[in-house]
């Protein structure tokens, strides 16, 4: 009898386990599948409290079940009038408060761990501290100790804690990378900060590229909001950073079309769009994405497919494609031909091979 | 309401419901309003569900799908749920208590038609430039620089409805505590009185930091204040605490009356005292206390930092203690009884594994460091709507048809209300147990479209789906309502045949004074307790004589009338110049309806004695 009591607890765990796995999303973008040290703490967490739950449920349910089966009306007798019992209400008080502690004292302890930015804080720090400055409908991350700035996608070294400065420019938004870690707000008045790490195994597995997400109502396109981080090895990285910072200049167009391109570019676009990494501009000053390393980006604005006709598409209709966003009305409108030239010059401008 | 229908002209019919101060007509106004909202806003969801049944789809439009989403929860939470349990509360806690009215009549017909100006003045919002789109919590920095008058809709109609609930909610305490029985002990009360009493409490105490909060916001977005402008050195973070100070207390304003429907439906049909009465009256009060304590695990991600956060997340996981205490005592109520399976019990057996889920769910997103995954991802859509759906609409759903007979005198028909359960309960569950897993998979709420590739497709179709079954549930529940009425069978005192509380003592519907003479209380349950000693009624506790009631009134109507012209002065006066006008207008109706109140003594008038006994049918047997 106890073996087979035995038996079931282990085909309970193993059905759950199968659906746990069977339905844990996609890698690059599902909480189910950590891809970090913080994301997995928390996926331990939300494991051990499914567990007490589910147990929870099962008394709950054999309890519920009986009921229904022994104690259904079959004829008029009137039952016996129970007033309660101390026994089992005292049970029933202290297993669930037990069951609490079981959960609260890891809660507590990881809730002070994923807190810990002492290392950022600390002078001369050598930490990796990045500026996340959410704005309506698109990101823009700083690396304050590289000096340069970048748009839309994240770019993250693997396998060390990088720490996080976060505030809106307008509303407030959320920064989510469900994969590598819970969110936090952006908040418009006051920086909040935390930290992430990127595991390279995981991360190459999701093909070094999660979705970040807002997750903070803020506007018709909230829904729009998406950005990419690239997880890359710290070598990797390093190489993106000098490139990048090689970036003094605005990079030359080559070809007729792309010249063409940047013409245009200089006429319409640059006031508020930067093309060069070191970014002099308060933050306050920079009210539209920096296109530095525009061609080596995965995603137009964020969402669309990353080629010309989506970015000509996009071009001549932002409003399409996300609802209020501040892009729409701020510059001419453009023929065919001056927006193949705009593409052609937008999509070479590429830091890397 | 039909018997009345016979009698009267339909002008005449009008005018007693525009007028009255009895609490089971106001009863049968807030059904109404409430029922008319919650279908309104289950279209709203309907909306949403099929904008997002597949990925990229354009069924509304980004803005509108803002709008759709805002009016959905504040549809729900304000308009429908508190205004239904208001509806069952009004019926049946005043005949629970064995009282002739409430306290205050007058303000109570006043709560009902402020709520109800407030609620149409919200829903206009659809037909005068657009409904607010900042979602139900109005969050300071999107709501301050939404554009058009949407928002001052939510601000001007949440104010005017917010007073009506206010004092409704007082009004309920001071009845509770004055008009009880002889004999009637505060530990005699039936839950559902002593859940309404309890959320009456909560709701003294979280509205008014709603009001001041949608008082500052008005300010700001009408009268150029800068409450919650950062630049100007305002404070977003402010409209969070004050919203959710109201707004968790708020849900188990909601959840708590909805205990104490289950608590008498659990113990009526299994023919048995509720099992631990004393722990189910001090789970219901420590949760009324607790509700106040965790407001701010709504904001673990807002960055208020770890002391804060595990303070908030232990003190919400004790929440869980109380409602284990008492769904453990609802089990042993039914665990040796004689479980009779109708309509109102299937909705209360239903809510057992529904509410568990939302309940476990809640411990879960209370563990601050997994929330931070959690938190506004569809895992909190699927929690909030299994613990509201999974508890507070079953428990509204169960007692639309448990008291629907004590109401209107007739039955709903039972065939049709166990066909309506099953759809809704298959629906509801079908339509949200998939949503844990979308927002674990890294779906964020209040999107208006999602982009395919992401795994999300498949999962969204399936909770669409489950939409659609709930719809179907609604709808036949309205047909049952028609035909019901249409056919209009009377049914007699006691028509469950188990009755337990006071209202079973009297008749469906009860004269307008409920008790020719007020009963005497022997004990909880005190209609059982006679029946069980073999008596056919309750024992008087006083002898025949003249009752004093209160005469109908228009001012109510006119209190509120005014306030709702006053609010579009308020909205417009910037815009054109009539707006002051309307504004001072408006408050004049408002405040010379109170003065007219004030300075006419209204005495109301008495039942003699004489009258009283020729309707030797009607009121409680001496």
């Amino acid at each position: 009898m106890k073996r087979l009591a035995k038996w079931r607890l282990i085909s309970l765990f193993a059905i759950l386990a199968l659906v746990l796995s069977g339905c844990s999303g996609e890698r690059f973008v599902s909480a189910l599948r950590p891809a970090g040290e913080v994301a997995d703490m928390q996926y331990d967490l939300m494991k051990l409290s499914t567990f007490v739950m589910v147990g929870v449920i099962v008394v709950v349910m054999i309890i519920f079940i009986i009921i229904f089966f022994r104690f259904r009306r079959k004829d008029e007798s009137i039952p016996k009038q129970v007033e309660g019992s101390h026994k089992l209400e005292i049970i029933w008080t202290v297993i669930p408060i037990l069951l609490l502690l079981i959960l609260a004292v890891p809660t507590v302890a990881t809730t002070f761990h994923l807190a810990d930015v002492s290392p950022m804080e600390k002078k001369n720090s050598k930490v990796l501290t990045i500026n996340v400055r959410s704005h309506l409908y698109w990101w823009d991350f700083e690396y304050p100790g590289q000096k340069l700035v970048t748009s839309q996608e994240l770019v993250v070294p693997t396998n060390e804690k990088v720490y996080f400065n976060l505030k809106s420019m307008d509303i407030k938004h959320s920064f989510w990378i469900p994969a590598v870690g819970g969110k936090l707000d952006t908040n418009t008045d006051n920086i909040n900060k935390f930290w992430l790490e990127f595991d390279d195994k995981r991360a190459n597995e999701a093909g070094n590229l999660f979705y970040g997400k807002c997750a903070e109502l803020c506007g018709p396109s909230h829904a729009l909001m998406d950005f990419k981080v690239k997880a890359i090895s710290r070598d990797k990285f390093d190489a993106w950073v000098t490139a990048m910072q090689g970036i003094k200049e605005p990079q030359k167009a080559q070809g007729d079309l792309a010249v063409q391109g940047q013409e245009l570019f200089n006429q319409s676009c640059i006031g508020c769009h930067a093309v060069t990494s070191e970014n002099k501009m308060p933050e306050t000053a920079r009210t539209a994405p920096n296109l530095t390393n525009f061609g080596d980006r995965s995603r137009v604005a964020g969402i669309l497919d990353h080629n010309k006709e989506k970015l000509k598409e996009w071009i001549s209709n932002p409003e399409t494609y996300k609802p209020g966003n501040l892009m729409t009305g701020k510059y001419p409108k453009m023929s065919d031909q001056q927006l193949d030239a705009l593409a052609e010059y937008l999509m070479g401008l590429k830091v890397q091979e | 309401m039909s018997t009345i229908a016979q009698k009267k002209g339909f002008g005449a019919t009008l005018w007693d419901f525009l007028t009255t101060v009895d609490h089971k007509k106001i009863a049968i106004l807030y059904l109404i309003a409430g029922g008319f909202f919650f279908v309104v806003g289950g279209l709203e969801a309907v909306f949403i569900r099929i904008q997002l049944a597949i990925p990229n789809n354009d069924f509304v439009s980004a803005g509108a799908f803002n709008e759709i989403i805002t009016m959905h929860g504040t549809t729900m939470i304000f308009l429908a749920a508190m205004p239904l349990l208001f509806a069952f509360m009004n019926a049946v806690m005043p005949l629970q208590i064995g009282a002739r009215d409430v306290a205050f009549p007058f303000i109570n017909a006043l709560g009902f038609w402020l709520f109800f100006f407030g609620g149409v003045f919200l829903n206009l919002s659809w037909f005068l430039g657009g409904a607010p789109d900042a979602g139900w919590t109005s969050y300071a920095s999107l709501a301050i620089h939404s554009k058009g008058h949407g928002v001052d809709f939510y601000v001007l109609g949440l104010q005017i409805s917010g007073i009506g609930t206010l004092i409704g909610g007082i009004n309920f305490l001071v009845t509770i505590i004055n008009m009880r029985a002889p004999g009637m002990t505060y530990m005699r009360m039936p839950l559902f009185t002593w859940s309404t009493f309890v959320a009456s409490a909560m709701i003294l105490f979280a509205f008014p930091p709603l009001t001041v909060g949608l008082t500052l916001m008005m300010f700001d977005r009408l009268f150029g204040a800068n409450f919650f402008e950062v630049a100007m050195g305002g404070n977003t973070i402010i409209w969070e605490h004050l919203f959710w100070i109201f707004g968790h207390p708020e849900v188990y304003i909601l959840i708590l009356p909805a205990f104490g429907i289950f608590s008498e439906i659990f113990s009526l049909f299994s023919r048995k005292r509720l099992f631990g009465y004393s722990s189910m009256v001090f789970a219901t009060v420590l949760i009324g206390f607790l509700g106040f304590m965790v407001w701010a695990h709504h904001m673990f991600t807002a960055g208020l930092g770890p002391v804060a956060n595990a303070i908030f997340a232990v003190a919400t996981m004790a929440i869980g203690v109380p409602t284990g205490i008492k769904i453990f005592n609802w089990l042993f109520t039914m665990w040796g009884g004689s479980v009779k399976f109708t309509t109102p019990m299937y909705y209360a057996f239903g809510f057992i594994p529904s509410f568990v889920m939302g309940g476990v769910t809640g411990v879960m997103v209370a563990t601050a460091a997994a929330d931070y995954q959690y938190h506004d991802t569809y895992f909190v859509v699927a929690h909030f709507h299994y613990v509201i759906v999974g508890g507070v609409v079953l428990a509204i759903l169960a007692a639309t048809h448990l008291w629907w007979p004590k109401m209107f005198g007739t039955m709903l028909n039972e065939t049709l209300g166990k066909i309506t359960f099953w759809f809704f309960f298959i629906g509801f569950h079908l339509t949200f147990f998939i949503q844990h897993f979308l927002g674990l998979w890294g779906m964020p709420r209040r999107v208006f479209t999602y982009l395919p590739g992401q795994g999300f497709d498949a999962a969204n179709a399936v909770s669409s789906v489950g939409a659609a079954f709930m719809s179907i549930g609604v709808l036949i529940m309205l047909y049952n309502i028609i035909m019901t009425s249409v056919k209009n069978v009377k049914v007699g005192n006691d028509p469950w045949g188990d009755g337990r509380s006071l209202e079973w003592a009297i008749p469906s519907p009860p004269p307008f004074y409920n008790f020719k003479q007020l009963p005497l209380v022997r004990g909880l349950d005190a209609y059982w307790l006679e029946k069980m000693a073999g008596k056919k009624g309750m024992t008087p506790a006083e002898p025949l004589g003249d009752i004093h009631m209160p005469n109908s009134s228009f001012i109510p109507f006119m209190i509120s009338l005014g306030l709702f012209i006053a609010a579009f002065g308020a909205m417009y006066h910037r815009d054109h110049s009539w707006g002051m006008a309307v504004l001072i207008l408006g408050l004049l109706v408002t405040f010379g309806s109170m003065f007219l109140r004030s300075v006419k003594d209204d005495h109301g008038f008495h039942i003699h004695k004489e009258d009283l006994v020729d309707e030797s049918d009607k009121g409680v047997k001496a």
